[in-house]
């Protein structure tokens, strides 16, 4: 604690001596308010979220392939990509498959996490050190990283997993292709993003259950509640909000996943039969060059996300107006 | 817990039974706790493991599960290997210079903003805040196409500038939202009271608020290191010469250079890539899970 010290030692030169405190805000000079400071975040996210964002969404209303690519003039095709894209199977398939997958992928890591937080706050203090140790080494992991070692535990000729589950009897894995079909792709990309994701959900919930006050967990024990009911009436409605943020954040996060599927197509795995939104916008973009599409896809994701987290904004506003 | 709880009974009757059925469950949990610490902490030990075997033994069908061969071999190929044309080093100066220029800068300019945020009413301040949450929905995938176009009329395509302002702008909103939170929680009066000894705001600002969030900038700043140093999609559109590759790019083209041949070389690469946020986290965990709690949420 060091703020007893440093009275202003520049002397008083700026400052007009005492003000009355608690000053109405925002009626002073427009360079004492709150307009400097929000200036430089302000200038940098419209430059390079809002300007891109805006360009993306003419993009999706142009014709923008290859010669676009190599300097002809764009031409307006009001929403033409957009009919495209909707009537493409190609894209709803995409698009369920993304929705499943992040389905699974939060359901797995919401049930894990709240599951692992509950059990750090009831166990020894060496067993929750080791815990949180190990959660950090998997989240520290980079992405990329991660994906490398799963993939090479479920490499066919010399991965851990089918050597292991060949210890069985009756089972020979060794050979076989994790990543060559679509479902047991998907399998591994799953383990990835949970193993990935769980440290997340469980250090927030964790940080969350140990404000949940200890007496009030007492009395209720004392009046005859089950583990379960205290879980339920007491420690769930503390930690309601907390949950509810890092579920939305998965669910984000889980439905534009790119660099484990990315990466893993880069493994082994068929880009056609495992594209997901994120992998399947670069796709169109890049290979295709049909950047028109890809805009319009990528208007459609962002309508997607903001329609899943429109509650959490809004309960974030009106929470502001307390 | 549960001895907590018997010696707050103090009823012998009660302790008794609950001390029985305590034991196996204090077991199984545990037992519990020993699988996720194995699930948790088994792939890297692997990865590391694998990284000190020579590819010999690496490729072998029954794995060794520890590094009975020991060498260090992979590692000093990663440093000298180029893969597909970008080399270790330059890409390790690459990722070093952007990561800890975007992490000072965002947390500098997010410091601002939430200082904006939290001590000043204004009128604009609510649309401010749903514009934050709201960005923060964008998903970065939909953007990369329209940024590489931006930054290429910007001339600012391959140039670390360019980079570190695509991931301050990309990790701002978070870090603003949650450093808000900290600033919340450093009293008004203390800045007040400095401004009665003859600060300017500014002046109390920094001087009174500012030393005081020191766990508020480690736990934002973790995120924004661990965002950039990790970034991947970014840097693989708008870096396309070798020499301004950052390490997630280069380990994804030594991948795929080294196609199921060397994985023991890859997975010293990926030792490497991961070391700095392994260390990075480990300076600052306590603060983190608590900080995004304090931070994200109570805010």
């Amino acid at each position: 604690m060091t703020l007893t010290a440093s009275p202003p030692r520049r002397g008083a030169t700026t400052a007009p001596g005492p003000r009355p405190p608690r000053r109405p805000a925002g009626r002073g000079s427009l360079l004492r308010g709150p307009a400097p400071l929000l200036i430089p975040a302000g200038l940098i996210v419209a430059a390079l979220t809002g300007w891109p964002l805006l360009q993306l969404v003419i993009m999706s209303f142009q014709e923008f392939g290859r010669a676009q690519i190599f300097g002809a003039e764009p031409e307006f095709v009001a929403l033409d990509n957009y009919a495209r894209v909707l009537a493409d199977p190609v894209f709803w398939g995409v698009l369920t498959r993304s929705i499943a997958f992040a389905g699974v992928n939060v359901a797995l890591t919401m049930v894990l996490g709240v599951g692992i937080a509950v059990m750090m706050t009831k166990l020894g203090r060496v067993m929750t050190v080791a815990v949180s140790l190990s959660l950090l080494l998997a989240w520290a992991m980079p992405p990329i990283s991660a994906t490398t070692i799963w993939g090479w535990i479920f490499e066919a000729r010399s991965g851990l997993a089918n050597y292991v589950l060949s210890l069985i009897p009756g089972v020979d894995m060794i050979g076989h292709s994790w990543l060559y079909e679509p479902l047991s792709f998907f399998f591994v990309a799953t383990i990835i993003v949970t193993w990935m994701g769980v440290p997340f959900a469980a250090f927030t919930t964790y940080a969350a259950l140990s404000q949940v006050p200890e007496e009030v967990l007492e009395a209720a024990a004392l009046d005859g509640a089950s583990p379960w009911q205290r879980f339920r009436l007491v420690t769930f409605p503390f930690i309601r909000g907390v949950v509810l943020v890092v579920l939305v954040l998965q669910i984000i996060w889980d439905m534009r996943v790119f660099t484990q599927i990315y990466t893993l197509q880069t493994i082994g795995g068929l880009r056609s039969e495992t594209n997901v939104v994120g992998t399947y916008i670069y796709e169109v973009a890049t290979a295709g060059g049909d950047q028109g599409a890809a805009g319009a896809i990528s208007v459609i994701l962002v309508a997607i996300m903001l329609v899943i987290s429109g509650y959490y904004v809004l309960a974030t506003v009106k929470e502001e107006e307390l | 817990m549960s001895q907590t709880r018997t010696l707050v009974t103090g009823d012998a009757r009660i302790r008794a039974p609950r001390g029985r059925r305590a034991r196996p469950s204090r077991a199984l949990l545990n037992a519990a706790a020993a699988i996720v610490i194995l699930a948790s902490a088994f792939p890297v030990y692997w990865m590391i493991n694998s990284a000190l075997l020579p590819n010999s033994a690496v490729r072998e069908q029954t794995p060794h599960f520890w590094p009975d061969e020991f060498t260090l071999s992979n590692f000093a190929e990663v440093i000298t290997q180029p893969s597909g044309s970008i080399i270790f080093l330059p890409a390790l100066a690459m990722s070093i210079v952007v990561t800890v220029t975007a992490v000072l800068v965002a947390l500098l300019f997010a410091f601002f903003a939430a200082l904006a945020l939290s001590r000043f009413r204004f009128r604009s301040r609510k649309s401010i805040i749903v514009g934050i949450l709201v960005i923060q929905m964008i998903p970065v995938e939909a953007l990369i196409i329209s940024t590489h176009r931006v930054l290429d009329g910007w001339q600012l395509l391959n140039s670390a500038v360019g980079l570190t302002a695509v991931y301050v702008a990309m990790v701002l909103p978070f870090t603003i939202w949650t450093l808000r939170g900290f600033v919340r929680g450093v009293p008004i009066e203390l800045e007040e009271a400095a401004m009665i000894d003859g600060c300017t705001r500014m002046g109390a600002f920094w001087r009174v608020t500012f030393p005081l969030l020191g766990p508020g900038f480690a736990a934002t700043g973790v995120f924004c290191f661990i965002q950039a140093w990790n970034e991947f999609i970014y840097a693989l559109v708008i870096m396309t010469r070798p020499e301004t590759r950052t390490l997630p790019v280069w380990l994804r083209a030594f991948v795929q250079a080294t196609k199921e041949t060397d994985w023991a070389v890859i997975m010293a690469g990926s030792t490497l890539c991961a070391i700095p946020v392994v260390i990075f986290f480990l300076i600052v965990q306590g603060r983190m899970a608590q900080g995004m709690v304090a931070g994200a949420v109570k805010g």
